[in-house]
């Protein structure tokens, strides 16, 4: 990759050093040093008049690199990518006005499922605020709801410590984007710049060690409990708590279920686990769930697309025990007997000291006997080209190494459901907003953090059209994300609703007028590949894992495949619906 | 329903009010009124919001806010004794021959006669909510011209914290 090349020229300790000199510069110039001395290695963005100067800044500069995305949606979403599959904060810059208003979408995804992001925007000169001047939107105002804070930088002195604390905000406690607006004349202003160190925010402490009496309460129901369940969640992945967690499932002997968000926080091959559960989740996750009389929620937030319907939701369950760094999370959707409010990381370390087995083993074995009796199955009996054997195709051939984006339907779910997880944070995708366009963008972030892993995006031939202009960036940089289209010529998600609630009436689903996505690609300078049958579709693949840059894949399928199970909304996770396997 | 006094300790920052009234919004919960104002520490003003719902609905509240990052402390101030007190303004129509009947009104509420203009009066009123509602009730046959009430601003009485 370009990436590579573009090394900065001097080392690392040099460049820190001369940044934490204090020097009379522009607020421009504190953020680019900010940035670097808070680690960041690469910012998507967009210029336009309000950023100018912060452009200017850049000009020549490769202490950090810049990628200049098509669409600011873009860079978001690549920042998202970045950030879930890194670890990291993810930073994005756009313009005022539409720049900003572009990066909504992206905030809202990033929001929703707790990812880490910087987002720096311009807005007009301090004396055109609040004037309907050109370019002028009340980005601090729109973002409100859906950032975990946000500034409108009014004196460049504050810029140090404002960018210091966003990063500090954005991934301590429950991670969440913060967006910092930085008006015109405040990027240009100069003043002595001195690093700070170390943040103070009062009222802001997140709570990381977790009450011992809670968890202790937590494992004796544990040791009391029959049919104990663990529901596990994004916040496993996003505090890196992987390991304490097999750890914990290991030693208590709880069979597990993993929601979309946590799907890479445990190994698909583990004995114990059941797959995820709630609306296209397996049969044995559901009824286990329904079944249990010990549900433990860990990072996890009862989310409607896992609960369905409360009031049928876990009619056997004793108690609940919910984990969660978020306080707020406890008793907003189901009633908790045992909150444990904390790092979920620090929570199960110190369950793991004292965890005893559960009375589980019958249990157990009765929830293997569902996971056998019920797999995730699909009708693979002609040679006709299904989705699920694409997804399962690629799990095969990478060995669940690669780092799997998807977009937002059918395909999603059939990754989900098919593809076997093995590392955490190697899936990204946006569960609680269910952004189409995300996932081709996101592959680009998660490959700029992953330089040296297999990034394969998974999309819809709906969804790749959101934010498909992208390519260009994969193109002239060389990021050899892989391109994965599952192309059923429609909007498959909702033609399955359509079918299955609105009795087939299908409206408006037909993506007829699509282009060609080999040429798409080609016109971008990517190399295209189709395929339309399961032997096609090895030998595409192969090729494309063997070409060493970007790669689009058409994976021509039949349209009409629908994923199962299925639980309508507004029934209970009891009711699924099992397809083919009924 | 329940009726809750809540004060929340708030950054004095632009935008406070906005991402305190906007939670509420958002998250259908119910303001009653809002008032806001300097609190005794430099940089930090007081808000106190009357709201209703159950028990539950009032953790959450809490527990949202404090999710704010500008929101210092919140306090259920309806779990303990407490003063809570507003005032009204209301003009009120006063012909000179109507006005000795009012100004009694005025006095058994210990209320105040502020200004005096050819055939109205302003009366200022302060305390909890239902002697403000009352006061209004008395002085409506007489006409109100024009009412403005402060809403709610309240603490804990004594020492309780
Ligand atoms: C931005 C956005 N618009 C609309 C939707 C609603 N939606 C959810 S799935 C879906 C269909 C996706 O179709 P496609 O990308 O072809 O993927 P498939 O379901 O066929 O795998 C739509 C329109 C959405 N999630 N996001």
């Amino acid at each position: 990759m370009n990436v590579e090349t573009q090394q900065p020229k001097r080392s690392k300790e040099e460049l820190m050093e001369k940044l934490r000199q204090p020097d009379h510069i522009t607020g421009s110039e504190i953020l680019l040093r900010s940035l670097l001395l808070e680690g960041v290695d690469c910012v998507f963005g967009y210029p336009g008049g309000a950023v100018l100067y912060i452009y200017d800044a850049m000009h020549g500069f490769s202490d950090f690199n810049h990628l200049l995305t098509r669409h600011e949606q873009g860079a978001i979403h690549a920042a998202d990518g970045y950030a879930r599959s890194t670890g990291k904060v993810g930073v994005c810059i756009a313009t005022s006005g539409p720049g900003a208003t572009n990066l909504v979408t992206g905030i809202a995804t990033a929001y929703m499922d707790s990812v880490p992001l910087v987002v720096i925007t311009g807005n007009v000169a301090t004396n055109f605020i609040g004037t309907d001047a050109f370019q002028e939107a009340d980005i601090t105002g729109i973002t409100m709801p859906i950032t975990k804070h946000s500034y409108l930088v009014r004196d460049v002195n504050d810029l140090p410590r404002i960018i210091h604390e966003a990063f500090h905000i954005a991934n301590s406690g429950r991670k969440g984007p913060v967006l910092i607006d930085i008006p015109k004349d405040v990027s240009a202003q100069k003043t002595i710049f001195e690093p700070v160190t170390g943040v103070s925010i009062r009222g802001y402490n997140p709570t990381v060690q977790p009450n011992k009496l809670q968890v202790d309460k937590l494992l004796k129901a544990i040791e009391e409990a029959e049919r104990p369940v663990i529901i596990a969640g994004g916040g496993v992945v996003y505090a890196d708590a992987s390991e304490e967690l097999i750890e914990f499932v290991n030693k208590t002997r709880i069979p597990i279920t993993t929601t979309l968000l946590g799907l890479s926080g445990f190994p698909s091959a583990h004995e114990l686990w059941l797959g995820m559960p709630g609306m296209h989740g397996t049969y044995a996750a559901n009824t286990a769930i329904q079944n249990a009389d010990l549900i433990i929620s860990i990072g996890s937030r009862f989310d409607d697309r896992v609960t369905m319907r409360l009031d049928g939701f876990a009619p056997n369950v004793k108690k609940i025990a919910h984990i969660d760094v978020d306080p707020a999370e406890i008793g907003k959707n189901v009633k908790t007997d045992i909150p444990v409010v904390g790092d979920v990381k620090a929570v199960l370390e110190f369950a793991n000291t004292k965890a005893k087995p559960a009375k589980s083993e019958a249990w157990i074995a009765q929830v293997q006997k569902n996971a056998a009796e019920f797999p995730l199955r699909y009708n693979d009996n002609n040679d006709e080209l299904k989705p699920q054997f694409v997804i399962e195709m690629i799990s095969e051939t990478t060995g669940g190494e690669a780092i799997v984006t998807t977009d937002v339907g059918q395909h999603q779910m059939w990754a989900a459901q098919f593809y076997r997880f093995k590392n955490p944070r190697s899936l990204v995708t946006s569960g609680g907003l269910g952004t189409m366009g995300f996932g081709f963008p996101s592959a680009i972030g998660a490959q700029l953090g992953n330089p040296d892993k297999l990034v394969v995006s998974i999309n819809g031939d709906g969804g790749v059209q959101m934010c498909a202009q992208e390519l260009a960036i994969c193109a002239i940089n060389n990021i050899p994300v892989k391109v994965v289209i599952i192309n059923n010529q429609v909007l498959g998600m909702v033609r399955q609703w359509q079918e299955i609630i609105y009795e087939n009436r299908y409206s408006h689903i037909d993506l007829a007028g699509s282009p060609d996505f080999v040429k798409l690609a080609e016109a971008y300078g990517v190399k295209g590949l189709r395929a339309t049958t399961k032997e096609e579709a090895r030998k595409a693949w192969k090729e494309a894992m063997e070409t060493p840059g970007p790669v689009v894949i058409d994976f021509v399928v039949p349209k009409g495949e629908n994923v199962f199970p299925m639980v309508k909304a507004g029934d209970t996770i009891s009711d699924m619906l099992m397809g083919d396997a009924e | 329903m329940m009726r809750h006094t809540i004060s929340v300790l708030v950054n004095n920052q632009p935008g406070v009010l906005q991402r305190v009234s906007g939670l509420f919004g958002r998250r259908g919960y119910n303001i009653e009124s809002i008032t806001v104002g300097e609190s005794e520490e430099l940089g930090l003003s007081r808000m106190v919001i009357v709201t209703t719902g159950d028990e539950n609905t009032l953790e959450q509240i809490s527990k949202q806010l404090y999710k704010l990052i500008d929101v210092i402390k919140v306090v259920d101030l309806s779990a303990n004794p407490m003063v809570a007190r507003e005032l009204a303004l209301i003009k009120v129509n006063a012909e000179p021959a109507a006005r000795p009947e009012i100004l009694g009104i005025v006095e058994t509420f210990r209320a105040a006669v502020v200004d005096i203009g050819p055939n109205s009066l302003i009366v200022q009123v302060v305390g909890d909510s239902d002697k403000i509602d009352a006061m209004v009730e008395l002085l409506r046959p007489y006409g109100i011209r024009e009412l403005s009430r402060t809403g709610a601003t309240a603490m804990t009485r004594g020492s309780v914290r």
